[in-house]
């Protein structure tokens, strides 16, 4: 083997070693980010709540490397974005990644159809009750007259005896229900 | 704020975010989104085009909010605060893009100034530089002028906005993609309200007559097409509103049938907003609005 051959075999695996650490830097980024609470709903973290879009590492032109975060609000005037980026940052930073970026994302549009299925039990478990299928986003929207139909069960009880009072609630993403067996008010988390 | 005089609060401004329970606004609603505008559009009409559906938007949503702890139960308060935040969540991105596509459409403001591109056009501009209809500015009345209003707005700015997901620029197909399943909702609840006062008592029908009467000679302006948005039809990035007509005029023709209320024979009123032509209550909402940043134009917030 030529030194020629020696060096860049040598740079090759500098590279290799390089994008390796990057990958552990994003599985290790990720694992963080997956963590971080919605301020709301502080039941779900981020991803399980849909929002969380994607994590990331690059590294810079001065070599260092910086994580990319991107979310997605649940509705345009969502205003705890402010607060989920400040969030995500914070605990970057804390586990070891001082640059952070958060960046928005607004297609395709949040979905409750993201929200996991350990977001749903954790919904339950906090009295809150899960959103049904979403309505699909292609061609006219038809126009609802008629009483809003959704097939639910009280979080509290069990009961399907529920009766909506309410399309909009406590935060944008939200409808109240009240259970007629039990009497308790509950939140249903809307499909949109 | 801590522009023209020192004061205990000044510690507070800057620094680390993290000193806040609930974090700090969020600088700029688009960081990340590509804004590039697309190849062969004019960056001028993108914006004002931009700024014509936020200003309904940002317009209406302060109508909205002067309901606020004055609609007839608490559950309505709530409903009519979470259109109005949606409908302010949806002309925060679409003036951000207006900025982002024409960087000289905000108005100067002093050096030095932190308030972002859509704050100044929102905070900054007067009444002839907005560009909304006439309908989302017109004085609040009733509850049932406010349910007309709003089945009215909502039913053409969801047909409109169903066709502008289609839209060459990408954020504003993303925009209105978006937009479209909130708008959902707000004209889902002004229907429902449409039926249920349509249908309830003497009084209820006889106010809800009256605020469609009032209200329906504002419908014109929406669909008269601002050589502005014409121009950007054709290419692809904006939609001709007449195109929704057939749409809203069906969806309008449901909610009149299923509460047995005619279409209202009247006269339709002349445009102008979308040229910065307003009535004369359009002073007085501005001036509520405004008064608060513009007194701190280098306010911190």
């Amino acid at each position: 083997m030529s030194a020629r051959e020696r060096a860049s075999g040598a740079l090759v695996s500098a590279r290799e070693r390089a994008s390796g650490a990057l990958v552990n830097a994003r599985e290790r980024a990720s694992e963080v980010a997956a963590q971080v609470r919605d301020p709301e709903m502080p039941m779900l973290t981020l991803a399980d709540l849909g929002v969380l879009r994607a994590v990331d590492v690059e590294r810079k032109p001065d070599g260092g490397e910086i994580v990319v975060a991107s979310i997605t609000p649940t509705y345009t005037g969502c205003p705890a974005m402010a607060t989920m980026r400040d969030d995500l940052v914070h605990r970057l930073n804390d586990a070891g990644f001082p640059r952070v970026e958060v960046r928005v994302v607004l297609d395709p549009p949040w979905s409750s159809d993201w929200i996991s299925e350990r977001g749903r039990s954790a919904l339950h478990e906090a009295g809150l009750s899960a959103p049904g299928p979403a309505r699909r986003a292609a061609g006219p929207v038809v126009l609802t007259l008629g009483p809003v139909r959704r097939a639910l069960a009280c979080p509290r009880c069990g009961s399907a005896a529920t009766r909506l009072i309410s399309e909009f609630g406590a935060t944008a993403c939200k409808a109240l229900y009240t259970c007629t067996d039990c009497l308790e008010p509950f939140e249903h988390v809307k499909e949109i | 704020m801590s522009d023209d005089h020192g004061s205990i609060f000044d510690g507070l401004i800057g620094g680390d975010s993290a000193q806040w329970a609930f974090g700090t606004d969020f600088e700029d609603p688009l960081a990340g989104v590509d804004t590039t505008v697309p190849g062969g559009v004019d960056h001028a009409e993108l914006a004002a085009y931009c700024l014509m559906l936020g200003d309904d938007a940002l317009i209406m949503s302060q109508r909205l909010t002067e309901w606020c702890s004055r609609a007839p139960d608490l559950e309505e308060d709530i409903a009519l605060a979470n259109v109005a935040l949606d409908l302010l969540g949806q002309a925060r991105l679409l003036l951000a893009r207006a900025a982002a596509a024409d960087p000289g459409v905000p108005p100067a403001l002093p050096e030095g100034s932190p308030v972002p591109p859509e704050d100044a056009l929102a905070f900054f501009r007067d009444a002839g530089g907005f560009r909304n209809v006439r309908l989302a500015e017109v004085p609040n009345g009733d509850f049932a002028h406010v349910v007309v209003r709003l089945l009215l707005f909502a039913t053409a700015r969801l047909a409109v906005l169903e066709r502008l997901r289609a839209s060459t620029d990408s954020v504003l197909a993303a925009v209105a993609a978006k937009s479209v399943k909130e708008l959902t909702y707000h004209r889902d609840w002004a229907g429902r309200w449409f039926l249920t006062l349509a249908q309830g008592t003497e009084e209820s029908r006889r106010r809800l007559l009256a605020a469609l009467e009032g209200l329906w000679p504002f419908q014109a302006e929406l669909f008269a097409g601002h050589p502005v948005e014409l121009s950007l039809a054709r290419a692809g990035v904006g939609v001709d509103p007449a195109t929704a007509r057939d749409e809203v005029d069906a969806v309008l023709d449901q909610v009149l049938a299923v509460s047995g209320v005619a279409r209202p024979d009247v006269a339709p009123l002349p445009g102008g907003g979308r040229h910065g032509t307003h009535t004369e209550d359009f002073g007085p909402l501005l001036a509520e609005m405004q008064v608060v940043a513009r007194a701190h134009p280098s306010g911190r917030w």
